[in-house]
C-alpha cells in the first residue's frame, strides 16, 4: 500500500439533513484506504446509519461529495446506484435481512443472479463462499432453521458474493448473543487481514477494538474522533 | 362523531385508492343491474297496461267469409276458453289517395295499402280504442286512422280508387289499438259500401281468452278458434305475443346481455372488495391492536372495516343508479311513443333493489375479513405491526430459481404463491375482467355480422333500380313540380344491359308483392328472386336456399307467425288465386321485422303477379373498378330510365347503441379490474416494502424491480385469461341466442362461431394486458422504494 494512492472511499464536506430538522451529517470530511477496517462508533441519531447509506449509495447527500472506488456516488442516478452496489459494495446488517422464503445458497447467489453471472459460475462461487464461512451444511436450509450467528455468516457470504473492494456492516453483531457475536467479530477480522476493506457502524467498542484498524466517533452528524492506527491497516 | 365514526372516517380518507376502487365497482355493478332489470321491467310494463286498459286482443284472428258466417263467426265467443269476443269486423284491403294537401303530404299521393275495419264504436268487450284526436267515424264518408301512423290528421280527406264507388272519405279522428287490429275504421255500414259487389269477404274477431300467457297456450287457443269453424275459413291470426314482441324487441334485445355485465360487475364487486377490506386488515395489523388496546370491542373493530366499505359502496350505489337510469333511457326511449303513454322509465322499485343487493353482498364479502381482524389478538397485533412474512411458496422460488431466466423474473413468478389466497382473489378478478373481454368481444362480432347481414341483398355491390317510380310496396315517388313521369325500364333490357357491360361477374333481379299467406294476419311481403341470388342470400340458420319455383325461404319470426315449421308448406293468396311453397330454409335477416317471405319469381307468376324485377343486385369481377364499373354501367342504362348505385345499407341505431353499452361497460369492467389489481399490488409492495429494500441494497435496478413486480401480476393474468376465456366463450354462446330470442329470431352458427384462433391469441394476451396495466404505477412506485427507509422498517 502506498500513501500516495487515493483513498478507497473519500467524503468531502458531506452533509444531510431531512427536512427541517438538525442535520444527520454536517460537514463530514473522510478518507479510507484500501484495506482499512473503519469503525464508526457513536451515540443513537449521530448519524453513523446516514453516513453508511451515503456509502452505499442508499440516501444521497444535502452537500459534498462521497467518491467511492473513483465513483462519485453522490451522482448516481437509481439504476447506476444499484449497478455499483452490486459490483463495489457488499452489505451486512443487523438483522441480517435475508430473505426468508429463500434457501441459504439461493440468498448467497442472489447478488450474482441480479449481475447477470453465469450460473455455473455463480454457484461455484456460493460454494465456495458457504465453505469458507462453514455453513456449507446449511445451503439448502431455509435462513429461519439457522442460529444468529450463522445467519450473519450466511449474509457476509452473500455480501461477499460479487467481491466487492468494500464491505459496509452496520451493527453486524447487534442482534447476536456474545457467541455468535465474538464467531461475527473473528470472520471480520479475518477477512479484513485478507485484505478486505471495511466500514462498519457499531456501539460495540470490543467489535470494534478487535476487528477495525481505525475508529472515528459521530456525535450529532459531526466527526468528534478519528483515532488511526488502533491497529495498522493490513498492506496488500 | 362518535369514536367507531371517526375510525371508519379515519379509514375511508387514508385508503383513498382503494375507496375509488370500491366505488368504481359498485357503480359498474349497480349500473348494469339498473339497466337490465330496469329494462326488462319498465319496457313490459307499458304493454301490460295498456293491454289491461285496453282489453287488448290476445288474438286477432282473420277469417274467409266464403267459408264462414257471421252467425258461426259470433258463436265462437263460446269456445271453451274465450273469455270475451268482439266481432265479426268487416275488413277491407284498400289504397287511400290523398285528395287534400295536408302539412305533410300534397294532394295526390297515394299511401301504402290499409286494412280498413267497419266497426260501429272505439268500445267494446275487446280492444278498447283510445281516441288521440278528433271523433269515432259515425256515418258515410268518415274514416278514423290509427294512431300516428300516418302523416294525416282531422279534416284531411282521401280516395279510395280501389273501392266500390270509389268514394271520397274525410278523416274525422285518430285512435289507438294496444294489438294493432287495423289500419283504420269506418262506419259496418261504410264498409260494406265499400266492399266490392263480388269476390271475398273477410271478417275479422277479436278474442281474449282465460290463459294467453305463453305460445303454447295462444297455440292452443288458436286450434281451438279453427276447430270451431269451418276447415279454411281461418285465414290468419296474430297473438298478442307477436305484438309484443314486435314492439318491444329492440329493448328486450337488450336485457340478456346488460344482465349479463350484472351479474359479471356483481361478481367483481365480491371479489374487489375482498381484495380492499382483506388487504386493510392486513396493512393496518398494528392499527387494530392500537385500537382494541384502546377499547374497541371486536364487533366494533368488525363494523368499522365493514363499515369503511359500506361507506364508498353507498356512493357507488347511488351514482350507479344516476348512470344505469341514464343508461337506460335512451334503451327505453321509443316505448312511451308506442302506446303514447307516459315516458317509460326504470321503475323506482329497481333502483332500490338494485343497491340493497349491491349493499348487501357489500358486506358479505366484507365480513369475512372485519371478522379476522375483530379476532386478532391485541398483543399480537401491536407486536406484529403488519402482517407476517408468509412462509409459503418456498419450493415456488427453489423452482424458479433452478430456471434459466433472469433472477428478477423468476422471483416475480414465484411470488403469487407466497401469498395464495390474495392471489387467487387476483386471479378470480382478473379472469371476471378476461370473461367480460371475451363477451364482448364475441359480443361485437356477433353484432358485426348482424350488421352486415340483416339487410337482404345487402352483399351486392351494385343495385340497378328499374325507375319509373317503382320501390318497395307501398312507397310513393312525388316528384319535383315539372319532372315528367317516366316509365320503368324493362327489366330484360336491364338484364341485357348488364350482361353486355364488361366486368359484370354475376347478377339476379328481384320483384316484390303484398300477397296473402296462410296464418299470418294482413298481407305478407314477398319478394321473387329472378337468377342465382344464392351468392348474396341471407344467412341460412337451417335448410337451403330454395333451387326452384315452390320453394321459399323465411326467418323464425315468420315461422312462429304462422305457426309453422322448417318444411312445411304455407299457402300464398292474390286475388282469388292461391299457390302453395314448402319452406325450406330458415334464414336470419330482419329487413321488414323479418317477415318477408323469399322464394324464386315463378311464385309470384303462379299467383298472377308481375313478376318482372324491379331491382338488380349486381356483383361486379374482383378487381374492377366500382366508380367506374358504376359510371359506365349508368351511362348504358341512361336510355333505359334505369339507375345504378352502390349496394350496402347504413347501420343500424340499435347495434350501434348495444355496441355502445357493450364498450361502455367492458371499459368499467376493466378498469375496476384494473384498479383491484392495482390496490393489490399496492397492499402487496407495501407489505414487502422490507423486502424490496434488501433486494436493492443487494443491487436490484429499478428495471429489474418493475419486471420482478409486473411478472407477478402477469403470471397471474395468464392464469386468468386461460380460465377466463372459455368461461366468455360459454357466456357470448348462452346470452347471444336469448338476444335472438327476444328478437323471435334464430341466428346462423356462424354468428356465434366468432373466436377465430387470432382472436383467441389476442384474448389471451388481455388477462396479463390487464393485470400488467393495474400493477404497472405500484412497481414503479417500488422501484423508487427508499431503500434506506425500508431497511430500517423490521
Amino acid at each position: 500500500m502506498t500513501t500516495t494512492a487515493p483513498p478507497l472511499i473519500d467524503i468531502r464536506d458531506v452533509s444531510r439533513t431531512y427536512g427541517e430538522g438538525p442535520p444527520a451529517l454536517a460537514g463530514v470530511s473522510l478518507g479510507v484506504r484500501a484495506g482499512e477496517a473503519l469503525a464508526v462508533l457513536g451515540p443513537s441519531g449521530s448519524g453513523k446509519s446516514t453516513l453508511l447509506n451515503l456509502i452505499a449509495g442508499l440516501d444521497r447527500p444535502s452537500g459534498g461529495s462521497v467518491t467511492v472506488d473513483g465513483l462519485r456516488v453522490d451522482r448516481l442516478g437509481e439504476s447506476a446506484s444499484a449497478r455499483y452496489r452490486r459490483a463495489r459494495i457488499g452489505m451486512v446488517f443487523q438483522f441480517f435481512n435475508l430473505l426468508e422464503d429463500l434457501t441459504v445458497a439461493d440468498n448467497v447467489l442472489l447478488p450474482a443472479q441480479l449481475a447477470g453471472v453465469p450460473r455455473a459460475e455463480a454457484r461455484q462461487r456460493a460454494a465456495e463462499l458457504l465453505a469458507r464461512l462453514g455453513v456449507e451444511r446449511h445451503a439448502g436450509a431455509h435462513p429461519a432453521r439457522l442460529s444468529g450467528g450463522e445467519r450473519q455468516r450466511v449474509a457476509v457470504a452473500r455480501a461477499l458474493m460479487n467481491r466487492p473492494p468494500l464491505l459496509l456492516a452496520d451493527e453486524p453483531t447487534g442482534a447476536l448473543d456474545t457467541a455468535s457475536g465474538d464467531d461475527v467479530r473473528e470472520l471480520l477480522a479475518a477477512l479484513n487481514a485478507d485484505g478486505q476493506t471495511i466500514v462498519l457502524v457499531t456501539h460495540d467498542l470490543g467489535l470494534a477494538a478487535s476487528c477495525a484498524t481505525r475508529t472515528i466517533e459521530l456525535v450529532d452528524g459531526r466527526i468528534v474522533r478519528d483515532s488511526r492506527d488502533v491497529r495498522p491497516a493490513v498492506a496488500r | 362523531m362518535s369514536a367507531l365514526g371517526g375510525v371508519v372516517r379515519a379509514g375511508v380518507g387514508r385508503r383513498r385508492t382503494q375507496t375509488v376502487v370500491l366505488v368504481l365497482t359498485t357503480l359498474v355493478a349497480v349500473a348494469a343491474s339498473v339497466v337490465a332489470a330496469g329494462v326488462l321491467t319498465a319496457s313490459r310494463a307499458p304493454f301490460e297496461h295498456a293491454m289491461a286498459e285496453g282489453r287488448g286482443a290476445h288474438l286477432a284472428a282473420q277469417f274467409d267469409g266464403d267459408e264462414v258466417t257471421g252467425q258461426e263467426l259470433a258463436a265462437t265467443a263460446r269456445v271453451p276458453g274465450v273469455t270475451a269476443a268482439a266481432g265479426p269486423f268487416r275488413t277491407l284491403r284498400l289504397r287511400p289517395r290523398t285528395l287534400s294537401e295536408s302539412a305533410a303530404l300534397p294532394a295526390g299521393v297515394t299511401l301504402p295499402a290499409l286494412q280498413v275495419t267497419g266497426r260501429a264504436d272505439p268500445g267494446g268487450p275487446v280492444d278498447r280504442l283510445r281516441l288521440t284526436a278528433g271523433r269515432w267515424a259515425t256515418g258515410p264518408g268518415e274514416i278514423v286512422l290509427a294512431g300516428d301512423e300516418w302523416p294525416l290528421r282531422p279534416g284531411d280527406r282521401l280516395a279510395l280508387p280501389g273501392a266500390a264507388g270509389g268514394p271520397a272519405l274525410t278523416v274525422v279522428g285518430l285512435a289507438r289499438s294496444v294489438t294493432g287490429t287495423a289500419d283504420a275504421w269506418v262506419t259496418p255500414a261504410q264498409a260494406a259500401a265499400l266492399s266490392p259487389g263480388s269476390g271475398a269477404v273477410t271478417y275479422e274477431m277479436l278474442y281474449r281468452f282465460r290463459h294467453a300467457g305463453t305460445e303454447a297456450r295462444m297455440s292452443a287457443a288458436r286450434a281451438a278458434i279453427a276447430g270451431a269453424v269451418p276447415p279454411g275459413a281461418l285465414t290468419g291470426t296474430r297473438s298478442h305475443l307477436v305484438v309484443r314482441q314486435e314492439q318491444l324487441a329492440n329493448a328486450l334485445a337488450f336485457v340478456p346481455f346488460v344482465a349479463a355485465f350484472g351479474v359479471l360487475g356483481l361478481a367483481l364487486s365480491v371479489l374487489i372488495v375482498g381484495i380492499v377490506v382483506s388487504g386493510a386488515v392486513g396493512a393496518a395489523t398494528r392499527r387494530i391492536g392500537v385500537l382494541k388496546s384502546l377499547g374497541f370491542t371486536p364487533a366494533q373493530v368488525v363494523r368499522a372495516y365493514v363499515a369503511q366499505a359500506l361507506v364508498p359502496a353507498t356512493l357507488g350505489c347511488a351514482l350507479g343508479v344516476a348512470l344505469g337510469n341514464v343508461l337506460a333511457w335512451p334503451v327505453l326511449g321509443d316505448i312511451d311513443d308506442v302506446y303514447g303513454g307516459a315516458p317509460a322509465s326504470v321503475p323506482w322499485w329497481v333502483d332500490v333493489a338494485a343497491s340493497a343487493a349491491t349493499l348487501a353482498l357489500v358486506a358479505v364479502s366484507a365480513l369475512l375479513p372485519a371478522l379476522r381482524a375483530g379476532r386478532l389478538r391485541t398483543v399480537e397485533a401491536i407486536s406484529v405491526g403488519r402482517a407476517a412474512a408468509g412462509v409459503r411458496g418456498r419450493t415456488a422460488r427453489r423452482i424458479t430459481g433452478r430456471l434459466p431466466l433472469p433472477r428478477p423474473v423468476g422471483l416475480g413468478l414465484a411470488h403469487p404463491f407466497a401469498r395464495p389466497a390474495r392471489s387467487l382473489t387476483t386471479a378470480a378478478a382478473v379472469a371476471v375482467a378476461a370473461v367480460t373481454v371475451t363477451f364482448a368481444a364475441g359480443m361485437a362480432l356477433t353484432l358485426g355480422a348482424v350488421q352486415s347481414h340483416r339487410m337482404l341483398d345487402s352483399t351486392a355491390p351494385v343495385v340497378v333500380g328499374t325507375g319509373g317510380g317503382q320501390g318497395p310496396p307501398g312507397a310513393q315517388v312525388v316528384r319535383a313540380p315539372g319532372q315528367p313521369d317516366r316509365p320503368a325500364a324493362d327489366p330484360a333490357e336491364v338484364a341485357a344491359v348488364l350482361r353486355a357491360q364488361e366486368g359484370t361477374r354475376r347478377f339476379y333481379g328481384t320483384a316484390r308483392a303484398e300477397v296473402g299467406a296462410a296464418g299470418v294476419a294482413g298481407r305478407t311481403l314477398v319478394t321473387g328472386y329472378e337468377g342465382d341470388a344464392s351468392w348474396a342470400a341471407p344467412d341460412l340458420v337451417a335448410g337451403t336456399w330454395p333451387t326452384g319455383p315452390g320453394q321459399a325461404v323465411v326467418t323464425r319470426r315468420f315461422l312462429d307467425a304462422a305457426g309453422i315449421g322448417l318444411g312445411d308448406r304455407l299457402t300464398l293468396t292474390e286475388a282469388g288465386r292461391r299457390t302453395t311453397v314448402r319452406v325450406v330454409g330458415e334464414a336470419f335477416f330482419t329487413e321488414n321485422d323479418g317477415m318477408t317471405v323469399l322464394t324464386p319469381a315463378g311464385t309470384l307468376t303462379a299467383l298472377g303477379v308481375d313478376a318482372g324485377p324491379t331491382s338488380f343486385y349486381v356483383q361486379p369481377y374482383p378487381g374492377v373498378s366500382e366508380d367506374a364499373y358504376l359510371a359506365s354501367l349508368n351511362k348504358a342504362l341512361d336510355d333505359l330510365g334505369a339507375y345504378a348505385h352502390p349496394g350496402g345499407d347504413g347501420s343500424s341505431d340499435v347495434i350501434a347503441a348495444m355496441d355502445a353499452l357493450i364498450g361502455t361497460l367492458t371499459l368499467l369492467l376493466v378498469t375496476v379490474a384494473g384498479l383491484g389489481v392495482f390496490s393489490t399490488v399496492v397492499l402487496d409492495t407495501r407489505d414487502r416494502v422490507h423486502e424490496l429494500g434488501v433486494h436493492k441494497s443487494l443491487g436490484m435496478t429499478p428495471r429489474q424491480v418493475v419486471g420482478m413486480v409486473l411478472t407477478s401480476v402477469a403470471g397471474i393474468g395468464v392464469v386468468a385469461s386461460t380460465a377466463g376465456i372459455p368461461l366468455g366463450i360459454a357466456l357470448h354462446h348462452g346470452v347471444t341466442p336469448l338476444m335472438g330470442d327476444a328478437v323471435g329470431m334464430d341466428l346462423p352458427g356462424a354468428y356465434l362461431a366468432v373466436y377465430a384462433p387470432p382472436v383467441l391469441a389476442l384474448l389471451l394476451l388481455g388477462g396479463p394486458a390487464i393485470a400488467v396495466a393495474g400493477a404497472l404505477l405500484p412497481a414503479g412506485r417500488a422501484a423508487g422504494t427508499d431503500a434506506a427507509g425500508a431497511l430500517r422498517t423490521e
